[in-house]
C-alpha cells in the first residue's frame, strides 16, 4: 500500500526512455505488475521512467504479419480485428486477462517483460511463432518469443533494454485458439494452453503448441505437436497428445499448495483437448 | 388504503451515499496535525524478542516517535476478554497491545511509529530493527494441544485456554453404545478471513483541556469499545467518546477491541496530538480476527429406521495467538447449544477444548459458532441417511419437530420459541422439484455427468439475547438495547439508537418499524446510530440481534408515544380518549372522520405546550430499554444443486433454494439482500475460501491473488422463499436474518458435491473444495 520512495519521469520518446533509465530504473507502462510489488515493498525501485505516452510504442498494425506496439494494451489487442484474424489465440488470450480494468491499463510489453508464469499472453506467443522486439543502449534485436522467456519471472531482457513491440506472422491460414483454467481468485493461468493448426481438409498438417500456467514459463510442446500432426485430430490422437504435453512440460512443472504441480500437469491434459476441438471448432 | 410500510421493499436509503462514494468513512476524517501511526509487526510466528532498536527510525526526518511495549509500561492494560465462559478452567493470558519480550503470531505488534505521513512511518517502521530468536512454532489447534507441543504461555498449559463441556457424558455414552447406527467423520472447519470492504481504521484525538479522548473507529459496537478503551486507558469512561462513522462490513471482525485501538489512543494522550492508523488489506488478512478455525471429531447415533438419537463432538477450537474480546464463547456457547437443530434428537454431548496457537487469534465470524455446529449436523444426517440406505431429504422429514407456536425445549435446555419446520422443508423441496431431480440425476450419471443435491434444515438462535442468559454464560455485558424516539416541533423524527449498524439497511428497517407504528412519513424519519454521546447505551451490532431488539426497543418506545398522542389529541378535540381511533398517522373521533389531529399536529402541540392535559409532560419523544425474554430463532431449508466436472474437479452451482422463515418481514428486498450475502459467504466457505498457513505459520493466502474471495459469476439467481412465523415472545413478532444464509449455507453444497461424487465412493473432502481437491480425491477413490 505505502511504496518506497521513488522518482518519476516520463519519456517522450524511445531515445529518451534508454537514457533516463539508470542503473537502479525501472520502465513504467501500465503499472499492473509493478504498482502491486512496489505497493507491497518487494520491490523498490528508485527510478520510474513512464513509457505510456511514446507514441511510437503504441498501436497495432498489419503487414503481412503483426507488428504489436509494447505499450498496446490487453483490452486494445482483444478488440482489434487484425489481430482477431490474424491470431485469434492472442486475442482470447489478452480478452481473458484479469478483469477489464486490468485489461485497460496493461500492456503487452509489461505482460511479457514481467513474465510472470501464470500470465496468459507468453504461451500465445511461444505457440505462434512471435518474435520480441528489443531495442537497448547498443541498439536493437529481435528475439524468438521461445527463447526470451528464460525461467521464473527471467527472460532474455538485459538491465536497461526497451521491448519496443511484438511481430508475429499471420496465422490467418491457420486455426489457433487459447484456452485456460483461471484461478478462482487471480484469474491468472493454472493452466494456460495455446495450440495453433494448419489443417489439410481433415487432417493436421502442423500443430503448434504451449503451455503456461502449469509452467515456470510459456513452453513449447513438441511431444503434443507431433501427436497432432498428421492426424484426423480423432480421440485417439487427443488422448496421445494429452500424454504426450505432460510429457513436454514435466521439466518445467510450477504449482503451489492450493494447485500442486501434479495437478497443473494433469489439467494441461485436459486442457491441451479442450484448446484442440476450441481451434478445430 | 395506503400500503402498510411495515413489509414493503423500499429501497435502502444508505445505498445512494455507499454507492457513489460519498459516504464518509474512519479514514476519510481529516484532522489537522494528525500523526500517522505505522506498526512494527513480528515476521515470525513465534520468537523471543532479543531486542528492540528504534533509535535510526527515531531520527529520519518527519518522525516524531517510536515505542515499544516499554515505554508504554504501564499507560496501557493488557486487552480483556470479555467473554468468560463458566465452568471451563478459562485462562485468559495478558494480551498486552505491543508484546512483551515475545511474539506469538505473524503480524504480532512489537513497537509503533509515529510520523507525519504515512509513507514516513511506513519507512520508520522498516528501519525499527528487531532482533529475534526463533521458536518452535504450531498452527494446527489439535497438535497444539498435544504433550510437547511448542507452549505459547508459560500458564496456559498444553495450550489449553479452556475445556467446555456441554450435556452429560455417561447418558450420551449409553445412548450411542446402545445405538444401530453410528456414524462419525473429522471434520475441518478451515480457517476464514471475514474480509470486510473497508480494512479497520482508529483514530484518537486527545483534549488536554477537558481531559477527553475521541477516538473514532471501525466498531460494530462503539459502546463496548468505550467500555474496553476506558479500562485499558484508564480513563473515565465519560471522559471518552467513540464513534463509529460509516463502517464498511463487519461480518464480526469490528466486534473486537484490538491492539491499534488501544495504541492509537495512548500515543494521542502521550503526545497531545490527534494519532491516526489504518491498516493495509495485507494487514487485515494478517491481524483482522479470523473466524472457524476447529478441528471437529463428530459422532451421530441412529436407529435403523431413521429415528436420529443423539449427536457428540470434540472440538479443538484454534485461538490464535490472543483470547481475542468475544472468543471463548464462539466455539461454546454460540456452538453447542446448536446441537439439536431443527430435529427430534434427545441427546447431546460437546467437549470443547479452545487451544492457543502460533496464528492470527480468532473470534466472531458471520454465523459464529452456529455455521460449524449446523454443519456437523447435516454431515451426519446425510452420513446416517447413506448408511441406513435412507433418501437423505427422507430422513430429515421424519425427524423434523413438528410445528409449534410458542415454546419448544430441546437437549440443550434452549427454548425454541416458534417454528414450523416441515412447513419451510416441504416449500423447499417442492421448489426443488427433488423427485423430478433423482430422476434426471440418474440420466446423467449414465451420461458420464455429475449432478448431485444437497438439503439443510436448520435452525439457529439469533437476536442476542436475554442478559441474564448473558450473566449465566459469563459474557461480560448486557444483551439489552435502548432506544429513544424524539419528534421534532415539525414532526421530523430522529431515532437514536445504542446499536452500530455497519452495511444491513437497518437505517431503513428500523423507520419501517417507527412509520409502522406511528404513522409518519418513512422520509421523515432519520435513525442516528455510531458515536456514544449521541446515542443511548447499546451493546452493539452483532449476532443477528438489532431488528429483533433494538427494533423492539423502537417499537415499544414509538407504542409509548403513540399513548401519549392519543391523550392528547383527546384533550385537543375535547374529546374521551376512549373515543380516539387511530389510523395511519391520524386521531379520529370515533363517528366523525373529519374531525381528527395528525400525529405531526400533535408532537406540534406536545413542544408547544400551550394546552396540555393535566400532569402531562411537555415534549414528544421516548426512550425504551429493551432485554429480550428469550432469543429468536428463525429456521429453514436450503437446497443446492451442483454438477462436477469429474476432468478437473471443477464444481458448477446450477441451483440455489434457500427458504427462510424469519418472521414477518419489514422489508423483503433487505431480507433478500441479507440472505443473498450469507449465502455466498457459507458457500464460499464450501468452496474457495480458507487460510493456508505453512509449517512455520507463514499465512500463504496472505492477498486477494490467493484468497478466493467469491464473485458473482460464481452462482446462479438464487431462488428464495419463505414462511412467516412469528416470534410470540417479540412487539413485532420478528426473528434475525443476518447469520442465516451462512449457517445454512455451507453444509448445503458441501452434502450436493458429495452427493454428486456418491459414484466415485468419495467420502469426504477438506473444505475449501477446490477443483484441485476434488479431482485428487476422485483419483484417490
Ligand atoms: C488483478 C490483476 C489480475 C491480473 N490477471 C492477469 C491474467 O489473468 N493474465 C495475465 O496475463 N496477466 C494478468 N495480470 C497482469 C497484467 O496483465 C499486467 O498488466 C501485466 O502483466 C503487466 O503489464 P503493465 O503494462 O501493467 O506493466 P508494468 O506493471 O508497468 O511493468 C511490469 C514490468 O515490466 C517492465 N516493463 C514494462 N514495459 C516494458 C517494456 N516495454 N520494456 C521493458 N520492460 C518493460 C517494468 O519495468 C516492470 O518491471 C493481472 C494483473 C492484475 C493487477
Amino acid at each position: 500500500m505505502w511504496p518506497n520512495k521513488f522518482d518519476y519521469q516520463r519519456a517522450e520518446s524511445v531515445d529518451q526512455a534508454l537514457e533516463l533509465i539508470g542503473d537502479e530504473g525501472k520502465f513504467l507502462a501500465g503499472g499492473h505488475s509493478l504498482l502491486p510489488v512496489m505497493k507491497l515493498r518487494l520491490s523498490a525501485p528508485e527510478q520510474l521512467v513512464d513509457i505510456g505516452r511514446i507514441d511510437s510504442l503504441r498501436g497495432i498494425s498489419a503487414n503481412g504479419g503483426l507488428t504489436i506496439g509494447a505499450t498496446a494494451t490487453h483490452a486494445e489487442i482483444a478488440a482489434s480485428g487484425d489481430v482477431q484474424s490474424m491470431c485469434g489465440a492472442l486475442a482470447d488470450a489478452c480478452g481473458g486477462v484479469g478483469d477489464q480494468a486490468v485489461r485497460n491499463f496493461g500492456t503487452i510489453g509489461g505482460n511479457i517483460a514481467h513474465a510472470d508464469p501464470a500470465s496468459d499472453p507468453p504461451t500465445v506467443l511461444v505457440a505462434c511463432g512471435a518474435s520480441i522486439n528489443i531495442q537497448g543502449a547498443d541498439g536493437s534485436r529481435s528475439v524468438d518469443a521461445e527463447a526470451f522467456f528464460v525461467d521464473l519471472f527471467e527472460t532474455d531482457l538485459d538491465d536497461g533494454e526497451l521491448i519496443t513491440s511484438v511481430s508475429l506472422p499471420n496465422c490467418s491460414d491457420c486455426q489457433c485458439a487459447y484456452v485456460k483454467f483461471p484461478h478462482p481468485a487471480s484469474r491468472y493461468a493454472i493452466v494456460g494452453v495455446a495450440v495453433c493448426l494448419k489443417m489439410d481438409g481433415g487432417t493436421c498438417a502442423q500443430a503448434d503448441v504451449a503451455v503456461g500456467g502449469a509452467t515456470v514459463k510459456a513452453v513449447k510442446c513438441a511431444g503434443a505437436e507431433a501427436a497432432l500432426a498428421g492426424s484426423t485430430l480423432d480421440d485417439a490422437a487427443l488422448n496421445a497428445a494429452a500424454e504426450a504435453v505432460k510429457a513436454d512440460i514435466a521439466d518445467w512443472l510450477a504449482g503451489d499448495v492450493a494447485y500442486p504441480e501434479s495437478y497443473r500437469q494433469q489439467m494441461a491434459g485436459v486442457y491441451l483437448k479442450r484448446a484442440v476441438k476450441a481451434a478445430a471448432g | 388504503m395506503s400500503t402498510r410500510i411495515f413489509g414493503s421493499g423500499i429501497k435502502r436509503r444508505e445505498d445512494p451515499r455507499l454507492i457513489t462514494g460519498e459516504a464518509r468513512y474512519t479514514d476519510d476524517i481529516k484532522l489537522p496535525g494528525v500523526l500517522h501511526m505505522a506498526v512494527v509487526r513480528s515476521p515470525y510466528a513465534h520468537a523471543n524478542i532479543v531486542s528492540i532498536d528504534s533509535s535510526a527510525a527515531a531520527a529520519m526526518d518527519g518522525v516524531v516517535a517510536a515505542y515499544t511495549s516499554e515505554d508504554i509500561g504501564d499507560g496501557l492494560a493488557g486487552l480483556p476478554t470479555a467473554w468468560l465462559i463458566p465452568d471451563s478452567d478459562l485462562k485468559t493470558p495478558e494480551h498486552p497491545a505491543l508484546a512483551k519480550g515475545k511474539v506469538r503470531y505473524v503480524g504480532d505488534g512489537v513497537a509503533i511509529v509515529l510520523a507525519e505521513d504515512r509513507y514516513t512511518a511506513q519507512d520508520a517502521a522498516d528501519a525499527v530493527e528487531v532482533e529475534y530468536e526463533e521458536l518452535p512454532v504450531v498452527v494446527d489447534p489439535e497438535a497444539a494441544a498435544q504433550d510437547g507441543a511448542p507452549q505459547l504461555f508459560d500458564d496456559v498449559e498444553n495450550n489449553i485456554a479452556f475445556t467446555w463441556v456441554m450435556g452429560d457424558k455417561t447418558a450420551s455414552d449409553g445412548v450411542f453404545n446402545t445405538a444401530d447406527v453410528v456414524v462419525r467423520d473429522k471434520i475441518v472447519q478451515q480457517r476464514l478471513l471475514p474480509t470486510a470492504m473497508e480494512p479497520r481504521s482508529a483514530m484518537a484525538q486527545y483534549n488536554p483541556a477537558t481531559q477527553e479522548l475521541t477516538l473514532w473507529c471501525t466498531s460494530q459496537n462503539p459502546h463496548i469499545h468505550r467500555f474496553i478503551i476506558s479500562a485499558v486507558t484508564g480513563l473515565n469512561e465519560n471522559k471518552v467518546r467513540v464513534i463509529a462513522p460509516e463502517v464498511g462490513g463487519g461480518f464480526g471482525s469490528k466486534i473486537p477491541c484490538y491492539p491499534d485501538e488501544a495504541l492509537v489512543s495512548w500515543a494521542a494522550i502521550k503526545l497531545g496530538q490527534p494519532v491516526k492508523w489504518t491498516e493495509t488489506r495485507s494487514e487485515n488478512y494478517q491481524i483482522t480476527i479470523h473466524g472457524r478455525d476447529h478441528i471437529q471429531y463428530v459422532e451421530m447415533a441412529a436407529n435403523r429406521d431413521g429415528k436420529l438419537l443423539g449427536v457428540r463432538a470434540t472440538v479443538y477450537a484454534g485461538m490464535g495467538g490472543y483470547l481475542s474480546t468475544a472468543a471463548p464463547g464462539i466455539p461454546t456457547i454460540l456452538h453447542g447449544l446448536l446441537y439439536v437443530g431443527p430435529y427430534t434428537m434427545d441427546s447431546v454431548y460437546c467437549e470443547s477444548i479452545g487451544v492457543m496457537t502460533n496464528a492470527t487469534p480468532t473470534d466472531a465470524y458471520r454465523g459464529a459458532g452456529r455455521p460449524e455446529a449446523t454443519f456437523l449436523l447435516e454431515r451426519m444426517v446425510d452420513m446416517v441417511a447413506k448408511r441406513i440406505d435412507m433418501d437423505p431429504a427422507e430422513l430429515r422429514r421424519k425427524n423434523l419437530i413438528p410445528a409449534f407456536e410458542d415454546g419448544y425445549e430441546v437437549a440443550t435446555t434452549l427454548i425454541y420459541d416458534s417454528g414450523d419446520y416441515p412447513a419451510a422443508f416441504e416449500k423447499a423441496i417442492g421448489i426443488a422439484g427433488y423427485d423430478d431431480f433423482r430422476r434426471e440425476q440418474a440420466e446423467a450419471r449414465a451420461e458420464g455427468r455429475y449432478l448431485g443435491i444437497g438439503i439443510t434444515a436448520y435452525t439457529e438462535m439469533c437476536g442476542l439475547g436475554p442478559s441474564q442468559v448473558a450473566g449465566a454464560v459469563g459474557f461480560q455485558g448486557g444483551l439489552w438495547e435502548s432506544a429513544t424516539v424524539r419528534v421534532t416541533p415539525t414532526g421530523k423524527v430522529q431515532a437514536l439508537i445504542g446499536a452500530s449498524p455497519h452495511g444491513q439497511g437497518s437505517e431503513t428497517t428500523l423507520a419501517q418499524i417507527i412509520g409502522d407504528e406511528l404513522g409518519f412519513p418513512v422520509d421523515d424519519i432519520e435513525v442516528i446510530h455510531g458515536d456514544t454521546t449521541e446515542t443511548p447505551m447499546g451493546w452493539g451490532t452483532y449476532g443477528s440481534r438489532t431488528t429483533p431488539v433494538t427494533g423492539a426497543a423502537l417499537a415499544e418506545a414509538s407504542r409509548k408515544l403513540k399513548e401519549k398522542a392519543r391523550v392528547l389529541a383527546a384533550h385537543l378535540m375535547e374529546a374521551a380518549v376512549e373515543d380516539i381511533e387511530y389510523d395511519d398517522g391520524k386521531f379520529l373521533v370515533k363517528g366523525s372522520p373529519d374531525n381528527f389531529q395528525s400525529i405531526q399536529d400533535v408532537a406540534l402541540m406536545a413542544h408547544l405546550a400551550w394546552n396540555m392535559p393535566e400532569g402531562m409532560d411537555p415534549g414528544f419523544e421516548e426512550s425504551q430499554f429493551y432485554d429480550p425474554p428469550n432469543f429468536v430463532y428463525p429456521f429453514g431449508t436450503h437446497i443446492a444443486i451442483v454438477e462436477v466436472d469429474a476432468n478437473t474437479g471443477d464444481i458448477e452451482l446450477k441451483r440455489y433454494i434457500a427458504v427462510d422463515d424469519c418472521g414477518p418481514q419489514i422489508n423483503p428486498e433487505i431480507v433478500a439482500g441479507q440472505i443473498h450475502g450469507g449465502v455466498v459467504q457459507g458457500i464460499a466457505q464450501a468452496l474457495c475460501e480458507g487460510v493456508i498457513y505453512d509449517d512455520s505459520g507463514q499465512l500463504l493466502t496472505g492477498t486477494m491473488m490467493d484468497y478466493t474471495m467469491p464473485r458473482a459469476d460464481m452462482f446462479p439467481n438464487f431462488e428464495l422463499g419463505e414462511t412467516v412465523t412469528p416470534s410470540p415472545h417479540h412487539p413485532i413478532g420478528v426473528k434475525g436474518v443476518g447469520e442465516t444464509g451462512t449457517i445454512a449455507s455451507t453444509p448445503t453444497v458441501y452434502n450436493a458435491v458429495l452427493d454428486a461424487l456418491s459414484p466415485f465412493g468419495v467420502e469426504g473432502i477438506d473444505m475449501p473444495m477446490t477443483p484441485a481437491k476434488v479431482w485428487q480425491a476422485i483419483q484417490s477413490a
